[in-house]
């Protein structure tokens, strides 16, 4: 029993097994966190570096909070106030680092690609916290997590993944775990934001009528817009954004039924999400952040190293 | 080895209807020790244990009022200690009641190394102080301990070899209920 990658670099390599198995790990894991102590010795000989090349809140205390969770080491390392502000490249920092025993390496990078790139020229097992434009599989996970959670399963969901498609990594991670898992998506939003490939290159539909995909739709999936990432202009402005694709209180009423709405975070209310809505019983946007810790202490669980030799 | 080899030309340790007695007489023996259960909470260990402990609380319930029994189920797969050679998958825990300062009798299969009931004690503590934690197993397999960990109620003891294995089988998991060595 063990996953068939050693390092979580995006969910594209991962099998459905393997999806499996993280899911259903993470559900004991969410049983752990509901404990008096919430702390299991699992991983109390191994030490893990969260390296954050870019900014981060939940996914960095949430990976924090997992490791903590199963009695690992952590040192965490942020780009400014360290070397990588005086020009050390970054297979040089994560050398030396490695060189201080640490077993394991969580990393957030804006260049798509640097998980991948590490995980040829460095021994420690590598966790993808978001990379660029590529993927962010915890995130993907723990989305599916908290969507079988309240669903019951994946398979024939019907779910609908709104906004910013082009520059989201959150998307990325979302459309090959759904559709590997058998679960039906489509991606809505302003063409500008869609790229073109998607429909052929995933099998999934393409919308861009906000009403008729809630319609369809049991689960809303609403990316943030990306502001740092737009370095051209592809909407007029936030709320001409809003009054077309922002998910609103009384579109949700109009609905013939009640749908269940996601966000990874951080939202930018009144542009994507309204309030009402984000803070509504449809929205079970706080289970995801609950949930993301138990995913995370999955798979660091999973892929902490096996050493068969000690046997 | 003579002698080992003869017994053992005998596969099954306990057929159906001893195993049903055996679980009876543990039942039992349980309730005599816990008077009506007060302040008493069994929990059987997972993946395998459950089998075991389902059954003797259904041979409880017969005796004391169902509401009085208090069973839940523990995996102890985050506590392992050999977690660096072998993943095992993990199984669910349901303790939906508190430990602290009540009995605990810990139930399982088959008791071997005693690993396993350490790491149960482990993972029992993260739940709370229990006055007292009891063990209670169906086999009880001497001589081969490597920790210094002993039932309180064992269903048979059995003298074995390493290279033999205990298996017990149910019926509602393995189709019939029978305890045998697997060589």
């Amino acid at each position: 029993m063990q996953l068939s990658t050693r390092h979580l670099l995006g969910i594209k390599d991962l099998t459905p097994n393997d999806i499996s198995l993280i899911l259903s790990t993470a559900e004991q894991f969410k049983e752990v966190l509901q404990r008096p102590v919430k702390k299991v010795p699992s991983l109390r000989d191994v030490t893990i570096v969260n390296l954050f090349y870019e900014n981060s809140t939940r996914t960095r205390f949430s990976f924090e909070l997992a490791e903590k969770r199963l009695s690992a080491d952590t040192i965490n390392f942020a780009v400014s106030g360290s070397s990588a502000a005086k020009g050390e490249t970054l297979l040089d920092t994560v050398n030396n680092i490695l060189s201080m025993k640490v077993d394991m390496v969580v990393m957030r990078h804006s260049a798509s690609g640097a998980p991948h790139f590490l995980s040829q020229h460095i021994p420690a097992a590598i966790i993808n916290a978001g990379d660029g434009i590529n993927e962010h599989p915890t995130q993907g996970l723990l989305d599916a997590f908290s969507m079988k959670e309240k669903f019951g399963k994946l398979e024939g969901l019907k779910v609908a993944i709104i906004g910013d498609i082009m520059h989201s990594r959150v998307a990325m991670s979302n459309i090959y775990l759904l559709t590997k898992m058998g679960a039906k998506v489509t991606v809505c939003g302003p063409p500008t934001l869609i790229p073109k490939y998607m429909r052929d290159a995933f099998g999934i539909e393409v919308s861009y009528n906000l009403k008729e995909t809630l319609e369809w739709c049991d689960v809303a999936n609403v990316l943030r817009i990306q502001l740092e990432r737009q370095n051209q202009v592809l909407f007029s402005s936030l709320r001409e954004y809003n009054l077309a694709y922002g998910v609103k209180k009384n579109l949700l009423d109009s609905l013939s039924k009640e749908i269940t709405v996601m966000h990874p975070g951080p939202i930018n209310r009144g542009v994507e999400l309204d309030s009402d809505v984000a803070d509504s019983k449809q929205s079970i946007i706080l289970q995801q952040v609950e949930n993301g810790v138990a995913v995370r202490m999955a798979v660091l669980y999973l892929l902490s190293e096996r050493n068969p030799a000690s046997n | 080895m003579l002698i080992f080899i003869k017994i053992f030309e005998l596969k099954t340790i306990l057929s159906e209807q001893q195993l049903a007695i055996t679980i009876k007489r543990l039942a039992h023996q349980l309730l005599e020790n816990h008077v009506n259960l007060e302040n008493t909470v069994l929990i059987g260990l997972q993946p395998r244990g459950i089998f075991l402990s389902d059954r003797i609380v259904e041979e409880i319930k017969k005796e004391t009022p169902a509401d009085k029994v208090q069973y839940g189920k523990l995996d102890i797969t985050f506590y392992r200690d050999d977690i660096r050679t072998e993943l095992h998958k993990a199984n669910h825990t349901d303790i939906p009641f508190s430990i602290e300062n009540k009995k605990v009798v810990l139930i399982d299969d088959v008791l071997y190394t005693g690993r396993t009931i350490r790491a149960a004690l482990d993972a029992l503590l993260d739940f709370g102080r229990p006055e007292k934690v009891e063990l209670c197993v169906l086999i009880d397999r001497r001589f081969s301990r490597q920790l210094p960990i002993q039932a309180d109620y064992a269903g048979k003891s059995i003298d074995s070899i390493i290279t033999q294995k205990v298996k017990v089988l149910w019926q509602s998991k393995d189709g019939r209920d029978e305890v045998v060595f697997v060589e």
